[in-house]
């Protein structure tokens, strides 16, 4: 158990900030720009950890709690995730509900971390954030739903596991395509990706996750950005699994299919951010809402 | 009754002091009233001191009729505000407060615009002390008060690489209430350095009063002086300003653009446009060696002169320039998730427009046609273009999509000035200055009209030089088009307007 919980966290730890570069990679190709060098992310967080910190003199310790939570989180998440073939490390009953509060946690952390600062910014970026968020959570958690109803379990481990491949031939198929979907739309809003928001925007009147780390700097951004870079890997690992479900039993073979998988995923997402302009903020909510009901209709169809 | 009592000119007109009556107030005010309440609109207002007092000299312009219409009065220490019935007074008649302590009374927003002390002795209407530099964004903002009423403060330093200005926006959760935008930190007192000259120094400060603006100003500049010097600039000269001028238009819209796609999260658009802005500025580089068109135009002259080979080359390139530019917006004005950010986004109404005097691309976008190449055409720089393109919208799209009509508008007026460009001279000799004369001069910069207004002494030296950049009239058109908005779509509203704060700090 202790050397699966290693794997996990090595895997993630190590490849988390290669997708970044590979959506950067993919839309500098779009705009026909070389585009920075692939391995950016990890040099920005390289420069970053050098840095020394800078405080307001307005913050209190809460204002740390934001990175340090938001980084955490993602680790502790992981262990309940399968990475591809490689199963979950920790599974229990009912653990899906705290991978999805996890989450919930670190939201509540960043959010509170910027109210801290008292800026103006600050606050209004973590109302959109708090916003977007909870309409998000329904269609994260009906589509867990569907793979619980089809797997007949409440642990994350035992729905992602090796019947997906099975279920998408039968008539589940039909649910697991809406849901990945779904998934894919809760995966750009919680990543603070266009077309819900644009991480490159140095408008902070228009940001929405952005706006909230304004006043981070040094390790405290780094932890912030490593942290985001671990959170956009855990939710890809969710999407790639029930996309690919392959299992080979070959562990390097079960790791390079999920790897390639998410890179996959990366490009896909590159390619969105640069075919589509960012939609305004009132559209948001309805989008949200109207991926809720595809999951909820993916939901009835599993129930019928 | 009024009709005696104003002097009509034209663009680059003459016209002696002696010749232009001094009205008394509430002639002049009457006069003023009953010229706009019949189409004609203020293009420059402005205040000389005398032994008397302070002299008020309004121009007006009438578009269709290519008239410039000239008014002069007189006031001592206040005089009734005329901005309660002529709104598009309002940022003039703030100017002249804070310039020369008189005080507009029931004025309804007087408030500082610059942040500078009187230039004459005078006391401050605001109280502000003497002999310190007052401190910029320091007055009254207007609050809205109320239950989840919030105040959102942004600049004068903002995230971006960009001028400096102070926006306070009023909001109801993310709606915009109200926008109140406070400039002047750029305040370099242009006019005043300007006093006593020509100096040797005043077209470098002219080239830099709004830097991407750098033809436009020169060109008004240029025409002012050789009109007030009884020259006119050899056809040559004129068609090369006109075409740098065409230049300065595309490099900035298509920046424009590129900068509107980039503020939706459309990359490719922003991408190719940033490149292509470039390239446009290195054609501008080709002509005269400076990316901006500095120390290309000069009065009586340009300084460099096209040869038959630089002139192939340009249509080349321009012709390249040209399908990848095409190839760069339509992409962006294809692409529906685009369109729905940009239409319906900061509408402005016409009439809303026409009250506030709005000039440009602004302006164009709310339907009114509005372009001095057209209307107040200065030798041959008006002679290629006689459709004004205009949208009626007053949205982001509208003024978008005028940008982009121009821009295309603009390759053609090029290719034009190129192919049938008049032989001979680029200089022609200077005489001495007219004196005591009052000349204006209008010139379609890239944003819109730019007025210079100048007033001679007795000895032919520039007593009174008033500069008014297409950014003076829109700043408040930019403050209305957010009512109502999302405070979100605020940058995107900004760079539809795209103004300068210098050209509008001076």
């Amino acid at each position: 158990m202790i050397g699966r919980i290693a794997l996990q966290l090595t895997v993630l730890l190590l490849f988390a900030p290669l997708p970044l570069g590979v959506i950067n990679k993919t839309k500098a190709l779009f705009a026909g720009r070389i585009g920075p060098p692939l391995l950016q992310p990890y040099y920005d967080l390289a420069r970053l950890w050098r840095k020394g910190f800078v405080f307001s003199r307005t913050t209190t310790w809460v204002f740390l709690t934001g990175p340090v939570v938001g980084l955490v989180v993602p680790l502790l998440a992981v262990q309940l995730l399968p990475f591809g073939g490689l199963q979950a490390p920790i599974s229990f009953t009912g653990d899906l509900i705290l991978f999805v509060y996890l989450f919930g946690l670190s939201r509540f952390f960043t959010a509170i971390a910027a109210l801290d600062t008292g800026s103006s910014f600050e606050g209004m970026g973590a109302a959109r954030e708090v916003t977007f968020s909870c309409l998000a959570e329904p269609t994260l958690l009906f589509s867990l739903l569907v793979l619980a109803r089809s797997a007949d379990s409440l642990s994350l481990g035992a729905l992602l596991g090796p019947q997906l491949a099975n279920q998408w031939l039968t008539e589940i198929g039909a649910s697991l395509g809406l849901i990945v979907v779904c998934l894919f739309v809760v995966l750009l809003v919680e990543n603070s990706r266009i077309p819900f928001d644009d991480p490159n925007t140095h408008l902070e009147l228009t940001m929405i996750h952005e706006v909230m780390v304004l006043d981070h700097s040094g390790p405290a951004l780094g932890m912030i950005l490593y942290g985001a870079a671990l959170k956009l890997m855990v939710m890809s690992a969710l999407l790639v699994r029930i996309v690919l479900p392959l299992q080979t039993g070959s562990l390097f073979l079960d790791l390079l299919v999920f790897l390639l998988g998410l890179m996959g995923l990366a490009v896909l997402i590159g390619m969105v951010e640069s075919t589509m302009a960012r939609l305004s903020l009132p559209r948001v909510p309805q989008v949200l809402v109207g991926t809720m009901l595809l999951s909820v209709f993916a939901l009835v169809l599993v129930l019928r | 009754m009024t009709a005696s009592q104003l002097v009509r000119s034209r663009n680059g007109g003459v016209v002696s002091l002696d010749k232009l009556p001094q009205l008394d107030y509430t002639q002049f005010s009457e006069s003023l009233l009953a010229e706009v309440a019949t189409d004609a609109r203020v293009a420059s207002y402005f205040g000389r001191p005398v032994e008397n007092g302070l002299e008020i000299y309004a121009i007006l312009v009438r578009d269709w009729e290519g008239e410039v219409e000239l008014l002069r009065t007189c006031v001592n220490g206040s005089f009734p505000s005329l901005t309660p019935q002529c709104p598009q007074l309002h940022l003039f008649e703030r100017e002249l407060a804070e310039q020369y302590g008189v005080r507009p009374e029931d004025h309804p927003w007087l408030k500082p615009v610059r942040f500078h002390a009187p230039w004459i002795d005078a006391t401050d209407i605001w109280g502000r002390p003497k002999g310190v530099h007052p401190v910029p964004g320091d007055m009254e903002f207007y609050r809205v008060e109320g239950e989840e009423v919030h105040e959102v403060a942004v600049g004068p330093v903002h995230a971006g690489v960009i001028e400096p200005g102070h926006f306070r926006f009023q909001c109801h959760g993310e709606e915009v209430m109200h926008l109140e935008i406070s400039l002047g930190y750029q305040h370099r007192n242009i006019e005043q350095m300007l006093i006593g000259g020509p100096h040797p120094t005043s077209i470098y400060q002219l080239e830099t009063v709004a830097g991407d603006t750098t033809i436009g100003h020169v060109t008004a500049y240029c025409q002012l002086i050789e009109s007030l010097a009884g020259t006119v600039a050899p056809l040559r000269a004129q068609a090369i300003r006109a075409i740098a001028l065409e230049l300065e238009r595309l490099a900035n819209h298509v920046g424009d653009i590129g900068a509107l796609a980039g503020d939706v999260g459309f990359l490719p658009t922003a991408s190719f446009c940033g490149r292509l802005r470039g390239d446009y500025l290195n054609l501008m580089a080709e002509l005269c060696g400076s990316r901006f068109g500095r120390g290309l135009v000069r009065p009586g002259n340009v300084q460099f002169d096209l040869d038959a080979s630089l002139v192939e080359a340009l249509i080349k390139r321009l012709a390249i320039l040209e399908t990848e530019t095409r190839g760069a917006i339509e992409l962006c004005f294809d692409s529906p998730s685009v369109l729905a950010r940009f239409e319906g986004t900061g509408t402005i109404a016409t009439d809303d427009a026409e009250a506030l005097g709005l000039v440009g691309v602004a302006a164009r976008a709310c339907g009114l046609v509005r372009d001095a190449r057209l209307h107040h055409a200065f030798g041959s720089c008006g002679n290629n273009i006689d459709t004004p393109i205009i949208e009626i919208d007053g949205d982001v799209f509208a003024r978008g999509n005028i940008r982009r009509r121009e821009i295309y508008a603009s390759h053609k007026l090029i290719h034009r000035s190129l192919k049938r460009l008049a032989a001979g001279e680029i200089d022609s000799p200077l005489g001495a200055l007219a004196p005591d004369s009052l000349v204006v001069s209008l010139c379609e910069g890239w944003r819109g009209e730019v007025v210079h207004a100048a007033i001679t002494n007795a000895t032919g030296q520039i007593d009174r030089y008033k500069i008014v950049d297409p950014s003076f009239h829109n700043w408040s058109g930019l403050a209305l088009s957010l009512r109502g908005q999302q405070i979100s779509d605020f940058p995107l509203c900004n760079k539809s307007f795209n103004l300068s704060y210098c050209g509008f700090d001076l």
